[in-house]
C-alpha cells in the first residue's frame, strides 16, 4: 500500500496531535470541572459546561477559616522571590570562580561540588532539621531561604558551562584597561550570562513553588502557609465534599508556572537539554 | 603577588558556596552516619546503639521491607516505560519538522506541572472508581477497579503519574537525536538501508551516551519520589502500605514518630541503594555505550 505524501503527514500529524491532546485531557478536565455548576463534575463527559460560573473559585478562596488563600499565594511568591535573588547570586558568584579564576584545590571543589547534585537529598535532611530545630528556625521561612544563598550546585554547574563559552579576550582587555574581579565579573561576566541567569531564575522558581517536602517539614503555623500546604489542607479538610472547590484552587496553584513557562520557553528547552533537570 | 590576588578573589567568589558545602553537606553528612547509629528523638540527647538501627530494618520492620519492594516495583514500573515512551516520540517527533514547537510545548506540560499538588490531588480523583480513567476504559467495555483505594492497584496510579511526565526525558532525547551528523543518514541510504536499519544500526548507538544519562537521573529521582504517595495516599502510604515509597516511610519515621536515628540510617540504607544501582549502570555501561569519539 502507498500513500502519497500529504496523506502521510496528515496521519503523522493527526496522531502525534492526537495523544499529546489524550496526555493533556486531564489538565483540561481539571479546569473545566473548576468552572462547571457542582451538579455537573461527575455527570456529564462535556468538557464544555452548559454555563459557566466562578462559585468554586470563591467558594474555594474563602474556603478555610481565618485564612484566605491570597495569604498562601503571598507567602509563596515571598519565599520564591528570595529563593530567585538568593540563588542568582550566590550560583554566580561561585560560577565564576570556578569558570574564570585560578585558585589550588579548584578541580578538587568543583568534583566535589558536581559530587553533591548526585547526593540524595535524605542524607543530609535530619541533621539539617536539627541545626536548623537548635537554631530555632523550624517554623519560620529561614530554612527555605537562607540555603538558597548559598548556592546550588545544578546551577553553579550550568552558568560555569556557559561562562565558558564567553571569549576569554574580554577577560584580558578588561583587565589591559584595569578592571578588577568584582569588576570584570559585574560589568562584563554577569551581563554576557544572562540567557544563564535567566534560566536559573526560571527552574528555582518552579522547584521553590512546588517544594512541597520542605515546606512540609519546617511550617507548621497556618498563617505561614505557602500554596502547596494551603491546597493540602483544604483537600484534608473539604475534600470530597467540594471538589469543585479544590479543583478552582488546584488551577490556580499551577497559574504561575504556566505563566513563567510560557513567558520562557526558549530558556526551558536550553535548561532542560544541558543539565536534565526538572524530570 | 598577581597570583595570590587572583587566590584571594577566588575564595572569595567561593565563599557562600564553601560556607554552604561546609554546614549544609559535609557535617550534615557525618552528623548523620553518626545518627544513623543512635536512637535519637530530638528531645533528650542521642543515645548509641551501635548497628541496632540497621538490624531492625532487615528484620522486625516489616513496613520497612514492604516500603523496599514497593519502592522497587514503582522504580522498575515507571523508570523503563517512561524512558521507552519519550525515546519513542522523541524519534517520531523528529521525522516531521513542522510544529515541533507546539509539540515539544503539549508533551513537556505534564513535566512542568506532575511535581506539584494540585496534579496528584487531581490523580487521585481521575484514577478513582468513579474517575475519568474508568469512565474512558468503560467505552471499551472494560470495568476498571478503584486504582487508588485498591492495594493492588495504588502502585500503577503512582507509576502512571510519573510516566505521564516523559516530556522532559524527551527534550533530552531531541537535543540528543539533532547532534547524530546527518550525513550517516545520507551515506545509509545510499548504501540502501531502510528506516528500520537505519534506527538500529545509526541512531540508537549514536543515543546510547543520552540513554545513559537519562536512565540514570531517571532512576535516582525514582527513587527518591515523595509528593505523589504523600497526596494521593494522605500521608499515609496505604491502602496496607501499597504506596508506601522509601521517601515517604523515612519522612513518617522521621517527622511523625520523631525517631531521627531510624530515619538517618534509613537515609543512608538508600544512598547506598541508589549508589549500587548507579554503579551497577556504570559498569555495564562499557558494553553498551557507545562514544562516537574514541573514549571507551
Amino acid at each position: 500500500m502507498t500513500l502519497n505524501k500529504p496523506v502521510k503527514s496528515a496521519i503523522f500529524h493527526a496522531v502525534i496531535l492526537g495523544c499529546g491532546l489524550m496526555m493533556l485531557y486531564p489538565v483540561a478536565w481539571l479546569i473545566s470541572s473548576s468552572l462547571k455548576p457542582s451538579t455537573e463534575i461527575f455527570t456529564t463527559r462535556n468538557l464544555w459546561p452548559s454555563s459557566f460560573t466562578l462559585e468554586h473559585y470563591s467558594n474555594g478562596w474563602f474556603g478555610l477559616r481565618n485564612i484566605q488563600f491570597g495569604r498562601f499565594f503571598l507567602n509563596s511568591m515571598m519565599l520564591c522571590v528570595i529563593a530567585v535573588i538568593g540563588t542568582i547570586a550566590s550560583s554566580s558568584m561561585a560560577a565564576f570562580a570556578f569558570a574564570r579564576i585560578e585558585f589550588p584545590l579548584k578541580k578538587i571543589l568543583f568534583a566535589l561540588m558536581l559530587g553533591t547534585i548526585m547526593l540524595p537529598g535524605h542524607v543530609t535532611l535530619i541533621p539539617q532539621y536539627i541545626m536548623f530545630h537548635k537554631l530555632g528556625w523550624v517554623d519560620t521561612y529561614l530554612p527555605l531561604t537562607v540555603p538558597k544563598f548559598v548556592g546550588d550546585a545544578f546551577f553553579v554547574f550550568l552558568i560555569v558551562q556557559f561562562i565558558r563559552s564567553i571569549p576569554r579576550e574580554l577577560d584580558e582587555s578588561a583587565k589591559i584597561d584595569g578592571c578588577g574581579w568584582l569588576t570584570l565579573y559585574w560589568r562584563v561576566i554577569l551581563p554576557l550570562s544572562l540567557p544563564a541567569l535567566i534560566t536559573t531564575a526560571i527552574f528555582t522558581f518552579m522547584g521553590t513553588w512546588d517544594d512541597f517536602f520542605g515546606q512540609l517539614i519546617y511550617l507548621s503555623d497556618i498563617k505561614k502557609y505557602t500554596v502547596p500546604l494551603g491546597l493540602r489542607l483544604f483537600l484534608d479538610s473539604s475534600g470530597s465534599s467540594n471538589w469543585g472547590a479544590v479543583f478552582a484552587m488546584s488551577v490556580l496553584s499551577i497559574l504561575p508556572s504556566l505563566f513563567i513557562f510560557f513567558a520562557g520557553q526558549k530558556y526551558f528547552t536550553q535548561g532542560i537539554a544541558t543539565t536534565g533537570i526538572k524530570g | 603577588m598577581q597570583k595570590y590576588k587572583a587566590y584571594l578573589a577566588g575564595y572569595m567568589f567561593l565563599l557562600p558556596w564553601l560556607i554552604g558545602f561546609f554546614c549544609l553537606y559535609l557535617s550534615p553528612i557525618v552528623a548523620s552516619l553518626y545518627l544513623s547509629f543512635t536512637n535519637y528523638d530530638l528531645l533528650t540527647s542521642p543515645h548509641w546503639i551501635g548497628l541496632a538501627n540497621y538490624k531492625s530494618m532487615f528484620t522486625d520492620d516489616y513496613r520497612m521491607l514492604d516500603s523496599i519492594k514497593v519502592t522497587f516495583n514503582y522504580v522498575l514500573l515507571s523508570v523503563p516505560f517512561k524512558l521507552a515512551v519519550a525515546l519513542g516520540l522523541a524519534i517520531l517527533l523528529n521525522q516531521g519538522v513542522r510544529f515541533l514547537g507546539l509539540y515539544r510545548t503539549i508533551y513537556y506540560i505534564p513535566s512542568l506541572l506532575g511535581g506539584s499538588v494540585a496534579i496528584s490531588v487531581l490523580w487521585k480523583q481521575v484514577f478513582d472508581k468513579e474517575g475519568i480513567f474508568n469512565a474512558g476504559l468503560r467505552y471499551f467495555g472494560i470495568n476498571g477497579p478503584n486504582w487508588i483505594a485498591d492495594p493492588n492497584y495504588a502502585i500503577y496510579s503512582l507509576a502512571g503519574l510519573s510516566v505521564w511526565q516523559f516530556g522532559a526525558v524527551m527534550i533530552i532525547f531531541l537535543a540528543g537525536i539533532k547532534q547524530i551528523p546527518n550525513d550517516l543518514y545520507e551515506a545509509a541510504t545510499v548504501d540502501g538501508a531502510g528506516v528500520i536499519r537505519k534506527f538500529a544500526r545509526i541512531t540508537l548507538p549514536l543515543l546510547t551516551p543520552v540513554i545513559f544519562f537519562n536512565l540514570t537521573i531517571t532512576l535516582i529521582q525514582a527513587f527518591q519520589t515523595f509528593t505523589k504517595a504523600y497526596i494521593i495516599s494522605n500521608g499515609s502510604g496505604g491502602p496496607i502500605n501499597s504506596t508506601l515509597l522509601y521517601s515517604l516511610y523515612l519522612y513518617i519515621k522521621g517527622f511523625t514518630f520523631l525517631e531521627m536515628g531510624y530515619a538517618s540510617a534509613m537515609a543512608w540504607l538508600l544512598l547506598v541503594i541508589i549508589g549500587a544501582v548507579t554503579g551497577l549502570l556504570f559498569l555495564t555501561s562499557r558494553y553498551w555505550v557507545f562514544y562516537s569519539d574514541g573514549r571507551d
